[in-house]
């Protein structure tokens, strides 16, 4: 992909579950292209190694499931970013794992299920809309990336928890979207397609990985679609120039 | 005005207390706020995010229990996180007013502060015991998360539970910066903004540092606010330029607003984009360059947010507006209820406004003057702002 990440200054990103799987792939990939790039992830060893393998990454620590951590990672990509332009909320739950039908899914791993997959992103996207305005305010884009799946549309059985939790992350984000529009901020649901990752692995133990996408491939999808939400956003394109009489009644928009 | 103790941003039953630019009094639920605006008018808003400024620990060569409030850094890049100024309290939690904390141990420089899990080095003492610089050891990355970690929102002894983060976040905290809450931002949520929006009233922010509110040292509460970084977006500047030319108004949301602002205004090539370290005091004798308006919260005399409410409006106006939010019960600090000021009219304002209707006569009340019904005597018991919004972790 011949693009670079700039447009007044590095596009600024924040990726839950950076330390695996697509996250990784998303790390590596906008570190190479010149992003400024802050990932989250709950084991502060892999943080710590991810972190230093991209050199001038941000790693932060923390479980997006858990409330208590939602302000306290918001406040470090804040600061480690000096803002935030797009945020991918990466990080699943697929339930209990092996797999099992609705009927023996415990109530608390249903509600834990959700609390990564939907109450996770609504929260830290919620902390953090206070900079994807000022991004838009500054003719800068926003945008917000849900990672949702092919579970989300159709009824697999034993992936009640994983399923039904995407479906409601992916209606939130069609209403988000319709809600954020007048202010500039664009949320995409994007369905990366089975990926020879960690979690594939838990959820389909015998799946031939040679039949499933590179978490790579994808990563590369994932950021062509944030182009396409804002155009200009990862290539090398100027952000117009805010008119004076838009920039008087917030009237910027990506 | 009685203390407002409990930490919700937009209670339903929250009130506003407008001064008009002739000193008129109006009250209104603070729902109506945006009625107050009209189009055109421009609102700035401060968007900082509030740190977790109180770190508890231990000073190293005495043992002793401390609390470090965080206070001040000379910039607001990110990774300038080495030094900070700061007051430092002894044992105790925020259960006791401020004032009535214990003093920390004597420290001099060089000293050792475990806070876990960051440590600090005492850079400097100030004269006022309380008030320390101290340096983190650790990169900008390790000094974010420890004090994500470890630190608390400063606490306020009026407040019945502990503050949370979000309870001290506005709906439009981005860069964590302020050390205690742009309090006044607590009126905005996405639907207010966009009712402005619709109106025609246009919306902009700036990020200022706001600093500690108390100390709980008298001596230094007399020194507040301290120097406070701030910075300015183009954008903002741009929108100010429009607004004044066009002839409507700029409405500072927050005393920290009307400060960032003013002190821009203020310097020899006018007001500009970028980074400023806003170091004056505004008062009775400031003259306002850029602020039309003021949204803040109600103040008790004596503090300096008070004093800066001197710059939009004469004293014997603030009286009768004080009177009013005693006699109706109007709720006071951080979570409590609005005031709308604005700037008094001059000769200048008065060719301008000679078409506006008075903010009176557009919400149909009469014009009021001093409120005779209120006796002096009622106004409110004022142990000072101080003493009942004393604050501790």
């Amino acid at each position: 992909m011949n693009t670079t990440l700039h447009h007044q200054s590095p596009l600024r990103i924040a990726i839950t579950g950076g330390t695996s799987g697509l996250g990784l792939a998303l790390v590596e990939a906008l570190h190479t292209l010149g992003a400024a790039v802050a990932f989250v992830a709950r084991d502060a060893r892999a943080v710590a190694d991810v972190a230093s393998r991209f050199p001038g990454s941000h790693g932060i620590v923390g479980d997006v499931a858990r409330k208590d951590d939602t302000h306290r990672i918001a406040l470090q990509v804040n600061a480690a970013l000096g803002g935030l332009d797009v945020l991918v909320n990466n990080a699943s739950s697929l339930g209990p794992v092996p797999l099992r039908p609705l009927a023996d899914t415990d109530c608390e791993d249903l509600d834990a299920a959700f609390a990564t997959n939907l109450l996770g992103p609504f929260r830290l996207t919620k902390a953090l809309l206070g900079a994807f305005t000022a991004s838009t305010r500054s003719g800068r884009a926003a945008v917000v990336v849900n990672i949702t799946s092919d579970a989300a549309v159709t009824p697999y059985a034993g992936w009640g928890a994983y399923g039904a939790s995407k479906a409601a992350l992916s209606h939130l984000s069609r209403i988000w979207d319709e809600e954020l529009r007048p202010l500039g901020v664009r949320m995409i649901a994007i369905d990366p397609g089975d990926m020879d990752t960690p979690l594939h692995a838990l959820a389909v133990p015998d799946a031939d990985s040679a039949t499933l996408k590179r978490p790579r491939d994808a990563a590369l999808e994932v950021i062509a679609a944030i182009e396409a939400a804002a155009p200009g956003t990862t290539h090398g394109s100027t952000a117009r120039q805010t008119t004076a009489q838009e920039a008087a009644h917030g009237e910027v928009t990506v | 005005m009685k203390a407002a103790t409990r930490p919700i941003q937009r209670p339903t039953d929250a009130r506003l207390l407008a001064i008009d630019a002739d000193g008129e009094l109006i009250e209104l639920p603070r729902a109506r706020l945006t009625e107050l605006f009209a189009p055109g008018d421009l609102l700035i808003a401060n968007d900082a995010a509030t740190l977790p400024a109180s770190l508890t620990g231990v000073h190293a060569p005495s043992g002793a229990a401390i609390e470090v409030r965080l206070a001040g850094r000379p910039s607001l890049d990110a990774a300038d996180v080495g030094r900070f100024t700061a007051i430092v309290l002894g044992g105790g939690d925020y259960r006791t007013p401020t004032e009535h904390r214990a003093d920390p141990p004597s420290m001099k420089a060089g000293d050792t502060l475990n806070l876990r899990p960051l440590t600090a080095t005492v850079r400097c003492v100030f004269a006022q015991r309380r008030r320390i610089e101290i340096a983190f050891d650790a990169a900008p990355d390790r000094v974010w998360s420890g004090i994500a970690a470890h630190g608390r929102p400063i606490q306020y002894a009026h407040i019945a539970e502990p503050l949370a983060l979000w309870d001290v976040w506005t709906a439009i905290a981005a860069r964590p910066v302020a050390f205690e809450p742009p309090s006044a931002g607590f009126v905005l949520d996405w639907a207010l903004l966009d009712s402005l929006r619709r109106r025609g009233v246009g919306f902009q922010t700036l990020t200022h540092a706001a600093g500690l509110s108390s100390t709980g040292d008298a001596a230094l509460d007399a020194l507040l606010p301290f120097d406070e970084a701030y910075e300015l977006p183009e954008v903002t500047v741009v929108a100010i330029a429009a607004t004044k030319a066009a002839g409507h108004r700029v409405v500072a949301l927050g005393t920290t607003v009307a400060r960032a602002l003013e002190h821009a205004a203020s310097r020899p090539d006018g007001l500009q984009a970028g980074e400023g370290l806003a170091t004056q005091r505004l008062g009775p004798d400031t003259l306002l360059r850029v602020v039309d308006a003021i949204v803040s919260g109600t103040h008790e005399a004596g503090t300096s947010h008070y004093e800066l409410l001197r710059a939009f409006a004469d004293d014997d106006v603030l009286r009768r507006a004080d009177r009013l939010l005693a006699a109706n019960g109007y709720r006071t600090h951080e979570f409590g209820d609005s005031v709308w000021i604005e700037r008094r009219r001059d000769a200048a304002q008065l060719r301008s406004n000679l078409n506006t209707a008075t903010l009176a006569s557009r919400f149909g009340q009469r014009r009021t003057t001093a409120p005779f019904w209120i006796p002096n005597e009622s106004r409110m018991r004022k142990p000072s702002r101080r003493a009942s919004t004393s604050k501790s972790a």
